[in-house]
C-alpha cells in the first residue's frame, strides 16, 4: 500500500478529481492549506502599506491505494495538475503499514 | 355683491401673494405682513380677517409639518452613520480578532451620548448666549417640546432640532475611535468619550452653531466661522484628538513590522456606502428645513464624494499602478468630510473641486505623511477627518458664494469668490480654535483616564485580541 499526497493549484482540483474518477479512484481525503515552494508571493497595498503575501492557497490530497493503482493514480495526476508553470505543487509517495475499516474492523487492502 | 366679489378676489391675491413669502421667510417674520396688508383696508369684513388668520396658521402648519418630515428622517439617517455605517466601515479594516470591541465602541457612544445629551448636553451645546460654551437652563430637556427654537429652527419643534444635533453629537466622538483602535480598555474608552463630549464638543459646537457672537456665522459671531454641518465641530475636533490619542497610546504591537491587513473590507465597503447615504441626513439635513438650500448640500455632497472617490483612485493608480476599492471608499469618505463645512455654501463644481483636492491631500496623509511622522493612527481617522476637516474649512472660505446661501445678509459678499478673501483668515481662526481645543482638551482627559481607569490594554490582551479579552466574545464562530 502507498499514500499519496498530491499538493495542486486550487485551480486544477476538479481536473484532477475528474482523471482520478476515470481510472476508478473515488476515495481520497482534501485539505484546503497554505504554503510556497520555489513560488514567490504576491503583495497587497492598503491605504499605502505594502504587505507580501507568501503562502498561497494550495489544495492537498491524500490517497491511500493498492500498490498496482498508485502509477496511474500518479499519472493521472501529474496530466490533471500540470499548468507548466511555477507553483504547480508536488507529489509525495510514502508506503503505508497497515488499513483498518472502522466499520468493520477489515485489515490490509481490503480495507481501501 | 359685485363689491363682495371684488373684496374676495383682493383677499384671495392676497394669499396667494403671501404663500411663497411663508415659504421663503420664517413664520416669525411672515407672521406681521398679512394681518397689517388686511388692517390696512378696512372694508375687510372682521369674518375675512378670521379666515386669513386660520389660512396663515395652517400654511405655517404645512411648513411645519414639511420640514419636520424632513428634519426626523435626516435625524435617523444620521445616527446610520455611526451604527451601522462607521461601526462596519471601521470594522472591517481591523483584524478579525478585534471587530467586535471596534463596533462595540460605537455602539456603546450611541447610548452613552444620548443619555449624556438629554441630561445636560443639549444644554451645555445650545443652552444660552454666552460665548464659549451653554449653560444648563435646559438640562434633563427642560422646556423641549413641541414649539419651535426661533433661534435655531424656527419651524420645526425643538424636540426634532435637539433630536437632530444629538445624532451629530454622537458620531463625532464615535470618529476617533479609529485611531485608538485594537488596544484600548472599553473601560478607558467610556470615560474617554464621557469627558470628550463634555471638554471638547460641547463648547465646540456651541461656538460655531450656538448663540454666543463669537464664531456663529449666521447669528453675527466676532469671527463668522463658514460650517454648515460640521467640517470643524465634528471632523476637525475628532480627527485632531484621534492624532494626539495614536501618539498618547503608542502603537498597536507589532506595528509596523507584522502585517494588519483589514479582515473584511466587505464590511467597509457596506460601512463606506451608508456613510454616503447617511451623509446627506447630515448635510443637506443641516439646512434644518426641506428648503432649496437642503437640496443645494444635498447636490454639494453627492458631488463632493464622486470627486474624492475618483481624486484618491487617480493619486492611487499613479502611485501603486492600480485602483483599489479600499482606495475608493476612503477617497469618498474623504470628500464627504472635506464638504461637509462647505455643503451649504457652495455650488456643485466648487463641491468637486474641493471634493477632488481632499481626495488627493488625504490619500497623501494617509500613505506619505503618516509613514514619515511613523504614529500610529490604526484607522487614519486623523488622515481622513482631521486632514480632510481643516482643507474643507478652508476651502469653504474660499469657494463659499452667497448665490447660494446669503448668510451675511442680501448682497454681502460671502466667501472669496465672492471677492470676500477676509472669510479665509475667519476659517482659520474657527479652525485654529478646533485644533488647539481638540489638542489641549484631549491631552488632559487622555492623562485623568490613564491614572484612573487606564488606557491600554495588557500586550497579552493585545495580543489575544479585544474580542475575546475584553468581551468575551467573538465575532465570527463559523464552525458552531
Amino acid at each position: 500500500m502507498m499514500k499519496i499526497e498530491a499538493i495542486i493549484q486550487p485551480s486544477r482540483f476538479e481536473s484532477v478529481k475528474d482523471a482520478l474518477l476515470e481510472i476508478g479512484i473515488e476515495g481520497m481525503t482534501v485539505t484546503e492549506v497554505r504554503g510556497h515552494g520555489r513560488q514567490k508571493g504576491h503583495t497587497e497595498v492598503y491605504r499605502g502599506r505594502e504587505y507580501t503575501v507568501d503562502l498561497l492557497p494550495k489544495v492537498k490530497l491524500e490517497l491511500v491505494l493498492a500498490d498496482q493503482l498508485v502509477n496511474r493514480a500518479v499519472d493521472a495526476i501529474l496530466k490533471s495538475a500540470k499548468t507548466g508553470k511555477i507553483g504547480d505543487g508536488k507529489i509525495f509517495l510514502s508506503r503505508v503499514e497497515e488499513a483498518i475499516r472502522i466499520r468493520n474492523e477489515e485489515r490490509g487492502e481490503s480495507a481501501l | 355683491m359685485k363689491r363682495m366679489g371684488i373684496v374676495c378676489c383682493s383677499v384671495l391675491t392676497l394669499v396667494l401673494l403671501a404663500v411663497p413669502l411663508l415659504a421663503q421667510q420664517s413664520p416669525a417674520t411672515a407672521s406681521p405682513v398679512t394681518p397689517s396688508a388686511s388692517a390696512s383696508s378696512p372694508e375687510v369684513p372682521q369674518a375675512v380677517t378670521e379666515k386669513l388668520n386660520q389660512l396663515e396658521q395652517k400654511v405655517t402648519a404645512a411648513q411645519s409639518s414639511a420640514d419636520n418630515a424632513w428634519m426626523l428622517v435626516s435625524a435617523a439617517l444620521v445616527l446610520m452613520m455611526t451604527g451601522p455605517g462607521l461601526a462596519l466601515f471601521y470594522g472591517g479594516v481591523v483584524r478579525q480578532k478585534n471587530v467586535l470591541a471596534i463596533m462595540m465602541e460605537s455602539f456603546a457612544v450611541m447610548a452613552l451620548i444620548t443619555v449624556l445629551w438629554a441630561l445636560v448636553g443639549y444644554s451645555l451645546c445650545f443652552g444660552g448666549d454666552g460665548p464659549f460654551i451653554g449653560n444648563f437652563h435646559m438640562a434633563l430637556l427642560r422646556g423641549v417640546g413641541a414649539l419651535p427654537n426661533a433661534d435655531y429652527a424656527g419651524t420645526i419643534p425643538q424636540t426634532t432640532f435637539m433630536v437632530y444635533q444629538l445624532m451629530f453629537a454622537i458620531i463625532t466622538p464615535a470618529l476617533i475611535t479609529g485611531a485608538t483602535a485594537e488596544r484600548m480598555k472599553f473601560s478607558g474608552t467610556v470615560l474617554f468619550m464621557t469627558l470628550w463630549f463634555l471638554v471638547v464638543y460641547a463648547p465646540m459646537a456651541h461656538m460655531v452653531w450656538g448663540k454666543g457672537r463669537f464664531l456663529n456665522a449666521s447669528l453675527g459671531g466676532r469671527f463668522p466661522t463658514l460650517d454648515f454641518a460640521g467640517g470643524t465641530v465634528v471632523h476637525v475636533t475628532s480627527g485632531v484628538s484621534a492624532l494626539v490619542c495614536a501618539l498618547y497610546l503608542g502603537k498597536r504591537v507589532g506595528y509596523p513590522k507584522q502585517p494588519m491587513p483589514p479582515h473584511s473590507l466587505v464590511l467597509s465597503f457596506t460601512g463606506a456606502c451608508l456613510l454616503w447615504v447617511g451623509w446627506f441626513g447630515f448635510n443637506a439635513g443641516s439646512a434644518l428645513a426641506s428648503n432649496g438650500l437642503a437640496s443645494s448640500a444635498f447636490v454639494a455632497t453627492h458631488f463632493g464624494a464622486a470627486a474624492a472617490a475618483i481624486g484618491w483612485c487617480v493619486a492611487e493608480w499613479f502611485k501603486n499602478g492600480r485602483a483599489s476599492a479600499l482606495g475608493a471608499i476612503s477617497g469618498a469618505v474623504a470628500g464627504l468630510v472635506a464638504i461637509t463645512p462647505a455643503a451649504g455654501f457652495v455650488g456643485p463644481r466648487s463641491a468637486l473641486a474641493i471634493g477632488f483636492i481632499a481626495g488627493i491631500f488625504c490619500f497623501w496623509m494617509v500613505t506619505k505623511f503618516k509613514a514619515i511622522f511613523g504614529y500610529d493612527d490604526a484607522l487614519d481617522a486623523f488622515g481622513v477627518h482631521g486632514a480632510g476637516g481643516t482643507i474643507g474649512a478652508l476651502l469653504t472660505g474660499v469657494c463659499a458664494r452667497v448665490a447660494v446661501n446669503p448668510i451675511f445678509g442680501d448682497g454681502k459678499a460671502v466667501g472669496g469668490l465672492d471677492g470676500h478673501w477676509g472669510q479665509v483668515g475667519n476659517q482659520l481662526v474657527g479652525v485654529l480654535i478646533a485644533w488647539v481645543l481638540a489638542l489641549v482638551g484631549t491631552i488632559i482627559i487622555l492623562k485623568v483616564v490613564d491614572v484612573t481607569t487606564g488606557l491600554r490594554v495588557t500586550e497579552e490582551h493585545e495580543v489575544q485580541g479585544l474580542d475575546i479579552s475584553l468581551h468575551g466574545e467573538e465575532g465570527y464562530n463559523l464552525e458552531s
